[in-house]
């Protein structure tokens, strides 16, 4: 690992002030999940590590009827023993629950979810975000895929976005609050992501200089939600698809619908064909399907990867009937 | 003439009783040193500069900068310029320095130049394969098999197969090399050769094979892939020459773990089988083909167990690919032939409609000289799973998305004992030592000696001390091939008996009695069934005068206490969601022979994990190469996929003892239980799903690319 | 940077925390850091400045086996040993916690070390043990 300077802030206005101009000059720690693994692998080499945990206005984890705030270094743990968490927002619950290392749970972090980096197994050897050998040559379309992107990427990104909250809180019409030099903004989760165009950019929409401090869930307002995740094992396991669905229902007849899909692209997917598809009908296994085929109806499948299709299908469906009750 | 046998049932202490591990204590405790935790004064740091690539020549070397990094104190090539490198991982440079950034500082600024040559390091597409990868081994044919097939009245042909997997011990492969003066080596490796790995080492130093004092008290894991002292022994030890002798630790990253220190074989295979309408078995047909590396892998013995069908036509293939070498991997060859030979039989008892336990047990002659122990073995299997309750034919595995299966295997292995020297000693003061140059990986060997040496002398299990773990004790062989707790007995039966006959001549006549009168049990000595004369174990011992008895005991030797050949039945019951393809185990079976039993409760464990590692192989494990890079994808234990805790189900262990098993003497039993699980999980996915998974990992994608052939059942949700 | 388990195991020669993968993937170098149980491979250690943390050496009391480690070694949940200490401090956190686990909790609480030998059935039987008591019975066979 390179030597860097260690600094540890105690409040967010000192935080951004060390921060860089350019991303990968300093690295912001929370739980270190995934930075001690770049860094040990030299996937990133920053010459200043930020830690945040010193920072005590972004942890927390507080329901009120206006909604639910989930600082920014609230570790999944906290996410889980909050009661009102899994009361109202199972979505939320469900995909924290899904990391099943309590080693994880108790150090991982909200913002550290939200911030994690790919997990492509050529990225993390060292071929960069679009995973290219030294020719320039793309290796995924024609490399081993079976964990990559069906849907959404034409831009040349073939990772996954592998963020546990980011689909539920699509799903629940989450902001993400950042603070930067300008201050503070609050950015919709379903825009917070995007495909990078390169190993200079980053897969969510923040500035160098500016971190995430907390998630502003909406109060549930009587929307039913649910996360389904498809996992191989019980031990620490990425998804290979998630989907999470906030449903208003009136009866079984669904007014409204907010769906997103993990696992899939290179950002979290949302998957507004599955939502029309399902606004109106009573949910049933057939409507339930029929969405879920309609989420899936775009999806692009590599070589090796087609089986995701499938699983992003069956966790649609399984998420709306769970979020159906 | 000493007579050595083992102990009637009913005379047995400690024999074949539920012992806890006598190094559990220092294990639980944190206490227990594996080669990575010895700290040695002025230890430096070693670490290898590996190629990226899986096939080039290497065209210059450039250490300069390396050698300028401060703290380095020894940098040295391996491979040198104009060596072509045949895998990527291999070593090239060896650095060490004074701590570990240093040391990966340095390894960084090594400047390698190569020339890039084509590799192959896939060999699922038998047709994309260049001839000059391939090695073929002459066919084998049985029998008329052309005119067997013609006549059968059921044939099925499927194609099975096992990716490569790697060992993935949790302690990676590596040692402590030191020079403690300009002649000899002293090693702290993780092996499974003790005895022997020292003067590999020697060897290749050019120095006495006596110079290298070898010493490892525990090991975080081997099965098979730990048995040579490997390049970088050696280079650890040439970077400790380098640096004025200081102690060099080198340990393997998890990365070069994965990619460089040994892989099981995959296998790939078309096998055609076919039987009488009556379920009787006429024909074998397979055509095998893997990978191991560069290596070969040696002939495999297929049709696996069922060796008496009386018509075989046999053809094999090894294929050479630009991938770490293969390594013995617990019961070598073994689990892959199984998986092909078991799942073939399967599909043609789903043809004839049979429930296959029927058609195994009919068919049970075939396996030769252990027929009948199969089939015992089986029908306890069948009980224990609830078999002929639980069974139903081929894909009707219930209704709705989660369809669930029973499936079965047997299997064999040999077991017998290695060679084994065991010194003995009693002091005066009562005091029982047990020396001897083997490995404990965890397998219960501390125990077993204990407990032979303890049964033997009529004493309580603490009184006898166990020191092993050193090339200075007597010479005992490696542990692979399940042979040590055989011959480990074995010899320590013999110089416990030797041992104990020369007291019993001491102290006789002080009992007025002749030595062959005389027992030791309960901690003392006493004429044969009489307590009141007799005297403690102590006292007697006190005999000795001032010289301790020390005692070697061999193996082979006179007498037959270990013996060879077992075999093995296992069950499982899984439940397969067809919608995701996910696999889980509801319940797993096994049946086992081993022989005598000598300590249960390490025993047990043995089969636990034999089958707890088969569910991983089953359902998780493989490693994947990258056809363009040549690389290893998942040289980690993120996408390197083992089974946790959840994922393994209920598991039951049953071992056959008793008359017919117990006075064949000790065989071992580390790998036998290894092999069936893959059969015996693919036979159970099949029955669930009604359609086999031909390939070993059985992950989402190839559950689900099975059904699709089926007919699309998942097509659709 | 130090990471805590090099820190642990080279400054403070407490050797009993393990690496395994190096990437919080195995468990092995567990340790309790303020009452929770975390992977110190993925820990700078400037980061716990003025927590408390508990390696596997610290279980036993006056050299007097915890409970807990006792029933790994009656119940023969160690063999290489290797991922013991990882599975112990896990085990330890969960029974902070819960004294009495049931079956489900303690897969949860095991569920991010991984073991190779692999002894999770009697893992499983151990910790169920403590749970119920039950540590000084013999466990039996089948």
């Amino acid at each position: 690992m390179q030597k860097f300077e260690y600094v540890s802030p105690t409040t967010k206005e000192q935080a951004v002030a060390l921060l860089g101009e350019n991303w990968g000059d300093v690295e912001v720690l929370a739980g270190g999940t995934d930075l001690l693994s770049l860094m040990k692998d030299y996937i990133t080499t920053p010459r200043r590590v930020v830690n945040l945990k010193g920072i005590a206005a972004l942890s927390g984890v507080r329901y009120s009827a206006s909604g639910l705030r989930l600082g920014a270094l609230a570790t999944f743990d906290d996410v889980l023993s909050n009661t009102a968490v899994r009361r109202n927002y199972p979505a939320i619950w469900a995909a924290v629950e899904g990391v099943t290392s309590p080693q994880i749970r108790a150090m991982g972090t909200v913002g550290g979810d939200l911030c994690q980096r790919p997990r492509c197994w050529y990225y993390r050897a060292g071929y960069g975000l679009l995973a290219k050998d030294e020719t320039g040559h793309a290796l995924v379309p024609d490399g081993d895929n079976r964990y990559h992107a069906i849907l959404g990427h034409n831009s040349g990104a073939y990772f996954v976005n592998p963020s546990s909250l980011a689909p539920a809180l699509i799903a629940l019409a989450a902001k993400i609050g950042v603070y930067g030099p300008k201050g503070a903004r609050q950015v919709d989760a379903a825009e917070f992501f995007r495909a990078p165009g390169g190993d200079g950019e980053r897969e969510y929409q923040l500035s160098p200089n500016e971190i995430v401090t907390e998630v502003l869930v909406p109060a549930p307002g009587g929307m039913k939600n649910a996360t389904y995740e498809v996992r191989q094992r019980e031990a620490l396991d990425w998804p290979l698809a998630s989907a999470s669905v906030a449903l208003k229902l009136t009866g079984r007849n669904v007014g409204a619908a907010r769906i997103a899909l993990g696992h899939v692209a290179p950002v979290p997917w949302r998957a507004g064909a599955a939502e029309s598809a399902l606004v109106g009908k009573a949910v049933t296994e057939q409507t339930a399907a029929a969405a879920a085929e309609a989420a899936l109806a775009d999806a692009k499948p590599l070589s090796r990867n087609a089986y995701k299709v499938q699983l992003a299908r069956v966790a649609v469906k399984r998420a709306i009937l769970a979020a159906a009750g | 003439m000493a007579e050595y046998k083992w102990p009637e049932a009913d005379k047995r202490v400690h024999l074949g009783k539920r012992i806890s591990r006598i190094d559990g204590p220092e294990k639980v405790a944190g206490r227990a040193k594996y080669a990575y935790d010895i700290n040695r004064p002025g230890m430096l740091f070693g670490k290898i500069v590996r190629s990226p690539y899986a096939h080039a020549k290497i065209t210059s070397i450039d250490t300069s900068a390396a050698e300028r990094i401060p703290g380095v104190r020894a940098v040295k090539i391996i491979q040198g310029p104009g060596t072509e490198i045949q895998w990527a991982g291999d070593e090239i440079v060896a650095i060490a320095a004074v701590d570990e950034g240093a040391a990966e500082d340095a390894a960084r600024a090594v400047k390698i130049e190569y020339e890039r040559l084509p590799h192959l390091v896939n060999e699922q597409d038998r047709s994309s394969i260049p001839d000059s990868a391939l090695i073929p081994t002459a066919e084998s044919v049985v029998g008329d098999p052309a005119k067997a097939f013609s006549e059968a009245d059921v044939t099925v042909e499927g194609v099975y197969g096992n990716e490569v997997i790697t060992h993935c011990c949790l302690e990676s492969h590596g040692q402590i090399a030191e020079w403690t003066d300009e002649n000899n080596v002293l090693l702290h490796p993780s092996t499974q050769s003790v005895s022997s790995v020292g003067g590999q080492l020697a060897q290749s130093l050019r120095i006495p094979a006596g110079n290298v004092h070898v010493k490892m008290d525990h090991i975080g894991g081997g099965f098979g892939s730990k048995f040579q002292i490997d390049r970088w022994g050696v280079e650890c030890a040439n970077l400790s020459k380098l640096a004025g002798g200081k102690p060099v630790k080198l340990m393997l990253e998890r990365d070069a773990e994965l990619t460089v220190a040994g892989v099981r074989p995959s296998i790939r295979a078309r096998v055609k089988v076919g039987a009488k309408k009556d379920g009787t078995l006429t024909a074998w047909e397979s055509e095998t083909w893997g990978t191991g590396g560069q290596g070969g892998f040696g002939t495999l013995p297929v049709p696996y167990v069922w060796t008496g069908i009386p018509n075989q036509r046999k053809n094999q293939t090894t294929v050479k690919t630009n991938t770490g070498p293969a390594r013995a991997w617990r019961a070598p060859n073994h689990p892959q032939v199984c998986l092909i030979t078991m799942a073939a039989l399967d599909d043609l008892s789903a043809e004839l409609k049979m429930d296959p336990l029927d058609f195994f047990i009919k068919n049970i002659a075939m396996t030769g000289v252990r027929a009948k122990v199969y089939e015992e073995e089986l029908l306890k299997a069948a009980e224990m799973i609830e078999w002929k309750k639980n069974w139903h034919p081929r894909g009707e595995g219930g209704a709705g998305p989660i369809k669930r299966g029973l499936g079965l295997s047997i299997h064999t292995w040999g077991g017998g004992p290695h060679a084994s020297d065991c010194d003995l000693t009693i002091h005066p003061d009562g005091a029982v030592e047990v020396k001897m140059g083997t490995q404990d990986l965890g397998t219960g060997t501390r125990t077993v000696l204990r407990i032979v040496a303890a049964e033997t002398l009529g004493l309580p299990l603490d009184a006898v001390k166990v020191m092993i773990g050193d090339n200075r004790f007597p010479v005992s062989g490696s542990s692979g091939g399940s042979t040590t707790v055989g011959g480990i007995s074995s010899s320590t039966r013999r110089a416990s008996t030797d041992a104990l006959n020369q007291l019993l001549a001491k102290v006789a006549p002080d009992l007025n009695a002749q030595a062959d009168q005389l027992e030791a049990v309960g901690g003392r000595i006493q004429v044969i069934g009489d307590s009141s004369r007799g005297m403690t174990w102590k006292q007697a011992c006190a005999k000795l005068g001032t010289q301790p008895l020390t005692v070697r005991g061999k193996q082979p030797g006179q007498g037959t206490l270990a013996s060879s050949g077992v075999g093995g039945a296992q069950m499982a019951d899984v439940s397969v969601d067809i919608e995701t393809g996910v696999v889980k185990v509801n319940k797993f079976v096994a049946v086992q022979d081993c022989g005598l039993v000598i300590d249960e409760k390490t025993a047990e464990s043995q089969v636990f994990g034999a089958m707890i590692m088969g569910v991983c192989f089953s359902l998780y494990e493989e490693r994947i190469m990258d056809d363009r890079t040549g690389r290893v994808l998942n040289p980690n234990m993120e996408f390197y996929k083992l089974a946790g805790i959840g994922d393994v189900g209920e598991m039951k262990v049953h071992f056959m003892k008793g008359p017919g098993y117990d006075d064949r003497g000790v065989i071992g039993l580390g790998e036998p239980p290894t092999v069936s699980p893959g059969a015996a999980l693919s036979n159970a996915v099949a029955n669930a799903i009604g359609v086999r998974v031909g390939t070993l990992p059985m992950t989402p994608d190839r559950v689900l690319a099975a059904l699709a052939r089926k007919g699309g059942s998942n097509a659709k949700i | 940077m130090k990471r805590l388990l090099d820190v642990l195991r080279e400054d403070c020669r407490l050797t009993g925390t393990k690496e395994g993968c190096g990437e919080g993937e195995c468990g092995a170098c567990s340790v309790i850091v303020d009452g929770e149980v975390v992977n110190s491979c993925l820990i700078p250690v400037c980061q716990v400045e003025g927590s408390s943390v508990t390696t596997v050496e610290g279980l036993a009391l006056n050299d007097q086996l915890s409970p807990l480690q006792r029933a790994f070694l009656e119940y023969g949940a160690a063999q290489c040993g290797i991922c013991t200490p990882g599975m112990l401090m896990s085990a330890h956190a969960l029974l902070l916690r819960r004294p009495h686990p049931i079956r489900n909790q303690i897969l949860e609480a095991i569920a991010g070390n991984l073991c190779r030998c692999t002894g999770y059935t009697k893992i499983l039987d151990a910790i169920a043990a403590v749970s119920s008591g039950n540590i000084n019975k013999p466990d039996q066979s089948e």
